[in-house]
């Protein structure tokens, strides 16, 4: 059979999440390298006016999956049809996003698919026909390279850290027989905070420490917003319970790799830089000039955040008129 | 089971990984890390699924094991968790320096689960040395049993289970009839430290250990990975860089948007 390589699409209420676009750039990438198709699969209810959307990123063949029961994202329905995919199409490679859902979807699917996966990847490359992922460990302290033998081989890229390229696929639309098989969880009920700039995605992380001294985030909360980006938390901020533990930054939070990271009162802990030092631009402002968050960022302002936080986001609103 | 108080057997997946302020230095080898001067703890997630399961204990009744997979210095993480008020302990004892991925450590678990009953399974979402994120819903899928991840709270009644998953940007509730295996999430609980009379409690504790042979698997191919680490290196280190000069606030802040904008281009 025809080598192929299947991207696996996650869209939440008919919008695809960015790391999709990220999963099939790669995804089209690979697939040139190996010289066969690239397909997408999507799943969901009602979701075939937004799967053509898919061939701008390269997609040859874009399977849907459609189903009410696929409405939500379930782990035993999905892994089910996702695996009935996977044995009909017989990939060499899938490649998904590494969000809260694809890295459930990945880790299930490589056990029932006895299939090697790297989880996380921040790049993929081949090497002597073999597929070697690029990821973090130990929170960031350590990067690794790891090769993946068997198939399908199953790599999970973390958002934000591969680039989206557009290109010209087949695009065709062809629906799967949906079959969820035997399923026990059910979907009860969600809570989005649909306005909020999803951390792990974001361009832009404005992130507040203990040098904030109360839950009052305005200050943060303003810059963040006028840059379109996400507010993000040190540990000591979240242990005294001025934001919630979702905003964390770090090895025990969310580890991210935005194109700008501004570090506001926060000193610069281990476990904090290793969850934000991939970022491509750091800006620290702190009042200590000895924070060892200087030593890792690319500007810094040594003084009062409360002072100077307010004029950038003046500066910013200046210049982006 | 319905209407019935039913005693819930717990167990919580256990890693032992090192302290997070820990530098973590390459080994001459390039593919492990320097062990000496680490700290050993406890994995953070993990604990909390420790605190997670006395808590389920102490609402419903039952018994929490601790199972882990790791060399003999494993048991003091073990004898941690015994010592918050855990009952016993299950260690499979694998050579120091044997290199697992998490598929074959999601396999030699659910064969020990495979012999052992249970109602509830809790492991931390991820180890924070590896940062996987796969054991726990791998060792979900060997046992055929369903998994939800990254949970914040959970309520039990009748046999059945809610969960509250965090996703990007909110929670998902979902519910299964037990048993299930599910991750932890920070926000979860505050893990209790252990008492005095805990630790001294702890020592007189069972810990069960096995071998891979005595769980009934063959060493030689259950210890051929299908992901292989074959180069660590450090992340290129990031040079100080410039502090931004000022004789006020305003000047300073300026100059920052100035040089965001015009020089490293991300405004």
């Amino acid at each position: 059979m025809a080598q192929s390589v299947l991207a696996i699409a996650e869209q939440i209420e008919g919008v695809f999440r960015k790391v999709t676009f990220e999963a099939l750039s790669e995804g089209r990438r690979i697939a040139d390298q190996l010289g066969c198709e690239l397909n997408a699969l999507v799943l969901g209810d009602n979701i075939e006016n937004i799967s053509k959307e898919l061939d701008q990123f390269g997609a040859d063949r874009i399977i849907v999956a459609e189903n009410s029961a696929l409405f939500e994202y379930l782990p035993d329905a999905y892994g089910n049809v996702i695996s009935d995919v996977i044995n009909k199409e017989t990939p060499d490679v899938v490649i998904l996003g590494a969000s809260t859902q694809g890295k459930d979807i990945a880790a299930r699917l490589s056990a029932r698919l006895n299939a090697p996966l790297a989880m996380d990847c921040v790049a993929i490359r081949f090497e002597d026909n073999n597929l070697m992922a690029t990821r973090y460990m130990y929170g960031g302290k350590i990067l690794a390279d790891v090769v993946l033998n068997g198939k399908p081989q199953i790599v999970a890229i973390r958002p934000n850290a591969m680039t989206i390229a557009n290109a010209a696929g087949t695009g065709s639309i062809e629906k799967f027989e949906v079959n969820t098989g035997t399923t026990l969880v059910k979907f009860i009920e969600k809570h989005l905070d649909t306005g909020k700039v999803e951390l792990t995605e974001a361009n832009t992380v404005v992130s507040g420490g203990r040098g904030i001294g109360g839950p009052d985030f305005t200050v943060i909360e303003e810059l963040a917003q006028v840059l379109g980006g996400a507010v993000g938390a040190s540990r000591s901020a979240v242990d005294e319970g001025w934001r919630s533990s979702s905003d964390q930054v770090g090895q025990t939070g969310k580890v991210v790799s935005p194109n700008l990271y501004i570090a506001c009162g926060i000193s610069g802990a281990i476990q904090h830089l290793a969850g934000m030092s991939s970022s491509n631009v750091i800006v620290a402002i702190n009042k200590d000039p000895e924070a060892p968050i200087f030593s890792k960022a690319d500007y810094g302002i040594e003084g009062d955040l409360f002072e100077i936080v307010p004029l950038i986001t003046e500066e910013i609103r200046k210049l982006k008129g | 089971m319905k209407g019935k108080v039913t005693k819930l057997e717990i167990v919580v997946l256990l890693k032992q990984v090192p302290a997070t302020e820990s530098l973590i230095g390459i080994a001459d080898d390039g593919v492990s890390i320097k062990s000496d001067d680490i700290k050993w703890v406890i994995n953070p997630y993990d604990e909390f699924a420790v605190e997670e399961a006395l808590r389920i204990k102490e609402a419903h009744g039952g018994s929490v094991s601790i199972l882990s997979v790791g060399s003999e210095k494993t048991v003091e993480a073990i004898r941690t968790a015994l010592a918050m008020g855990a009952d016993k302990g299950i260690l499979i004892n694998v050579p120091d320096g044997d290199v697992y991925d998490g598929l074959t450590t999601a396999r030699i678990l659910s064969a020990v689960l495979k012999e052992t009953p249970f109602d509830i399974i809790i492991a931390g979402q991820r180890a924070v040395d590896d940062d996987n994120f796969q054991v726990g819903p791998a060792t979900a899928e060997f046992l055929n049993i369903p998994n939800i991840s990254m949970v914040i709270k959970q309520e039990i009644t009748n046999g059945k289970i809610k969960c509250h998953r965090t996703v990007e940007g909110g929670t998902v509730i979902l519910e299964t009839p037990l048993p299930v295996l599910f991750t932890t999430q920070r926000g979860i609980n505050e893990p209790r430290y252990a008492s005095l009379p805990g630790i001294m409690k702890a020592k007189k504790k069972p810990i069960d250990m096995k071998t891979i042979t005595d769980i009934g698997l063959d060493p030689e191919t259950v210890g051929k990975p299908l992901t292989k680490i074959v180069s660590l290196k450090t992340p290129p280190e990031r040079k100080g860089g410039i502090m931004i000069k000022g004789d006020s606030a305003q000047e300073k802040a300026a100059r920052l948007v100035k040089i965001l904008h015009e020089e490293a281009k991300v405004l």
